[in-house]
């Protein structure tokens, strides 16, 4: 009955965004009063009715329910109830369905928490969301029911692929699909605003904390779903540009895009037009990211739950939203009035310049990421990897650092060229005195970008600070300390990837128990190698004794572990953190001799990379509150908020 | 020699994406796994360091053919394993890492280079970046010179 159950919520859910749809029509086009004030609780309803579905779906995966088809394919009864309960979303059809319950819980928070957005356009937004997710509801409910039965039912599951059997699953997918869909938000505000056109700083200041609440969600999904991939794989490499990764990388940008033009629009009534047409664009990329993913055309180490079917029916809601809203933005782009203009040294100006450089790595991308698709129906099979992407968007991300370092000192409306100067010398001094410790220090060149790359950071790293310097840092809004941590998270992130690329050190080894291996000031010492047992798997558990310099002996145990359902050898590194890097360790294949196979990494400073993202993502909640705070406080003063209930 | 493209295969390159799932169904035909012993510089660094990071930096870009999007620096395929012992023999010997990758590109074709290779075909991509920066660079111009004047 749970699943019946849930497919039924499903259906209704579906029923009440058709009709929310309806309603909100009727509501702008007619003026029909009685039907819009459906509007607010159908969303409501909608929204908890998506969540009881997801509830029973996770409910028939904790119940190890074999007779629905979904949980016999993708569970197994031993499996650990972690990951059964993560496992509802760890294939597609729940994935999916958890993308359909937060847009449903989203289209419910715009009804319930959005007091600032005009009256029509709220109306118009929450019909625009019922339209993007009655789509969504007709893919899940004719091309990929969760709830499907199995009869008869399996005598148990096939399991879990074991590389997502770990506690990453139950953070990464739900955090990222947040942010994927929480942009679907920030679509439907632009559509409510094209259709009432009502582009304008009050606007922007409504859609402003949901596009931050998505962006940060991004963050967070895309620096876990690194760290994740940096242990799991088990060779030390924390980014690949998989077509997937890129797919997570491309909402990323023009959220960040559309966060900075966003705050144009709200501070200074300038690019309009820009920002309406950024929103349909972060969420077309989130459209494109999940039609990568799930439709598997291109190869990718994501390719767990594909369906060459399914590709298309995504690829036809792509269209036909995507292709709709540019035709309302073609016909209303007229009608939005252009924005206050601008100087040419201004902070701005300096917000232009960073749209225009995460719009052109947005777009190369985008571009490397597909072109492969292109060749191959030229005839040729070509691959486009991190050799292009490095080099390509490397140089960008660095211009995109210094105008990070120059924009927040810059004054809004209008500044001079000699007082920006004046304000970033001091960290530009810090940055020329990096660059000389690192060339004299580093015993060796370490390549251009990992030195760009430390020297961007400490400019930036000192830079953020910047917008602090002689303020009275009480008084100082919530919101600047957000913006500021954010900065200063980018620098953290760009020197942790630079000192792992310039000074990592590998070492490959064949031992036997008994051997010491000494490398990058590291003595590891390999004791023994012992058979273990978890609850759905079995390992050989490698036993090493390590020590840095004089410092005291820890023991790391990295396993090489087997997985009987499906059959499958997956590695678990063993990783030990000191402040000033992580050793990394793992155990290979054992050779004919009694020896093993040994990786060893020293990876300096590497954990900055996902400590950076922390602080990106912390910033953003910063900014978060504190707009929220202001928002609230404003419209309590004005006395709205009754007014409007 | 350049090669116009026809309405045809335009229209084909744009439908790619919708035709790409069917046409992308035949997998790609595993490499035998071989039962001999692993090959010697599979997972043994070079004596020589700057030979090695020679050889480990070429690695990165070279795609291991059977796995899902990783380079065979990143991967426990047999596959990988043999073509890292075969290109550390090689490096060892003195061959330089473009030669090698040539060689491999006549035996496994431009899939196995993640750099993309000097190919026409290619030429697009490394034209993106400058053409992205000019045109959206020329946008911003224009309009912020237009938007001085009152």
């Amino acid at each position: 009955m749970i699943a019946e159950t849930g497919l039924a919520a499903l259906w209704l859910a579906a029923a009440l965004a058709a009709l929310q749809l309806v309603a909100a029509w009727a509501g702008i086009a007619r003026a029909e009063t009685d039907l819009v004030r459906l509007v607010r609780p159908v969303a409501v309803t909608q929204g908890l009715l998506t969540g009881f579905a997801f509830l029973m779906l996770m409910l028939l995966f904790l119940r190890s329910d074999m007779s629905v088809a979904l949980v016999a394919q993708n569970s197994h009864s031993m499996k650990p109830w972690l990951y059964k309960f993560a496992g509802t979303w760890g294939n597609h059809e729940g994935s999916m369905l958890l993308w359909v319950m937060v847009m449903g819980l989203a289209g419910m928070g715009i009804a319930l928490f959005e007091r600032s957005l005009a009256r029509d356009t709220h109306i118009a937004t929450l019909g625009a969301q019922a339209l993007i997710s009655l789509g969504f509801y007709a893919f899940l409910l004719f091309a990929s029911n969760p709830f499907a039965r199995l009869d008869p039912a399996a005598a148990d599951g096939q399991g879990l692929n074991p590389l997502l059997q770990d506690p990453g699953l139950a953070f990464h997918p739900p955090t990222l699909y947040l942010g994927y869909v929480g942009l679907s938000v920030a679509f439907s505000f632009a559509v409510g605003a094209l259709v009432t056109r009502q582009v304008d700083a009050a606007f922007a200041r409504a859609m402003r904390p949901w596009v931050l609440g998505a962006w940060v969600m991004l963050t967070l999904g895309i620096t876990a779903g690194s760290y994740w991939a940096y242990y799991e794989l088990g060779w030390g490499g924390w980014w690949f540009w998989d077509p997937v990764e890129n797919a997570s990388l491309m909402p990323w940008l023009a959220a960040t895009a559309l966060l900075h033009s966003v705050s144009v629009l709200a501070t200074r009534d300038g690019l309009r037009a820009w920002t309406v047409m950024l929103a349909v664009v972060a969420f077309s990329m989130s459209m494109v990211g999940t039609f990568l993913v799930r439709s598997g055309i291109l190869t990718s180490v994501h390719a767990f739950a594909v369906d060459p079917r399914r590709g298309s029916f995504i690829l036809i809601l792509l269209a036909l939203y995507i292709g709709g809203a540019l035709a309302l933005f073609a016909l209303r782009v007229g009608a939005v009035r252009e924005g206050n203009r601008f100087e040419a040294v201004s902070r701005e100006a300096m917000l232009v310049i960073n749209n225009l450089l995460l719009s052109v790595l947005l777009g190369l991308v985008l571009i490397g990421t597909l072109y492969p698709l292109l060749t191959e129906a030229l005839g040729t099979k070509v691959s486009v990897g991190p050799p292009y992407f490095n080099s390509v968007a490397g140089p960008i991300a660095l211009g995109l650092m210094v105008v990070l370092a120059i924009g927040p000192v810059t004054r809004w409306r209008r500044d001079t060229l000699r007082s920006v100067a004046r304000r970033v010398a001091v960290p530009a001094l810090v940055a020329v005195a990096v660059l000389a410790t690192v060339l004299a220090w580093a015993g060796g060149w370490i390549g251009i970008l990992p030195l760009l790359g430390l020297v961007a950071a400490a400019l930036v790293g000192v830079a953020s600070l910047a917008p602090l310097w002689g303020r009275n840092l009480r008084r100082t809004p919530l919101f600047t300390y957000g913006m500021v941590l954010a900065h200063l998270g980018c620098a953290v992130s760009l020197a942790g990837m630079a000192s792992e690329s310039a000074f990592s050190v590998e070492k490959l080894v064949a031992a036997r128990p008994g051997d010491v291996i000494r490398t990058a000031g590291w003595t590891v010492r390999f004791t023994s190698v012992q058979p273990v047992a978890g609850p759905n798997w079995t390992a050989m558990e490698g036993r090493f004794d390590v020590s840095q310099g004089t410092g005291k002996v820890q023991e790391i145990r990295p396993q090489a572990r087997f997985f009987a359902e499906p059959p499958t050898n997956t590695t678990e590194s063993a990783l030990l953190t000191r402040w000033n890097g992580q050793l990394y360790v793992v155990l290979g294949d054992s050779l004919d001799d009694g020896r093993w196979q040994l990786r060893i990494w020293w990876k300096p400073f590497v954990t900055l990379i996902w400590a950076g993202g922390g602080l990106i993502g912390l910033g953003g909640v910063l900014s978060i509150i504190g707009r929220w705070g202001r928002g609230w406080r404003r419209l309590r003063r004005r006395g709205q908020a009754e007014s409007y209930a | 020699m350049t090669r116009r493209l026809s309405f045809p295969v335009m229209l084909a390159s744009m439908l790619a994406p919708i035709l790409a799932p069917v046409l992308a169904l035949s997998p790609v035909s595993a490499v035998a796994q071989t039962a001999l012993p692993p090959a010697p510089y599979a997972d043994t660094q070079l004596e020589d360091p700057a030979l090695e990071a020679k050889a480990r930096d070429f690695m990165l870009t070279i795609r291991c053919v059977t796995c899902q999007s990783q380079s065979i620096a990143d991967s426990n395929a047999s596959m990988a394993s043999d073509l890292r012992s075969e290109i550390r023999t090689r490096i060892k010997a003195g061959e330089e890492p473009e030669a090698i990758r040539r060689w491999l590109i006549e035996r496994y074709g431009n899939w196995i280079s993640y750099t993309p290779t000097a190919d026409p075909v290619l030429w697009p991509l490394w034209a993106a970046p400058v053409v992205l920066l000019l045109v959206g660079g020329t946008l911003v111009g224009t309009r912020l010179k237009r938007r001085k004047r009152p």
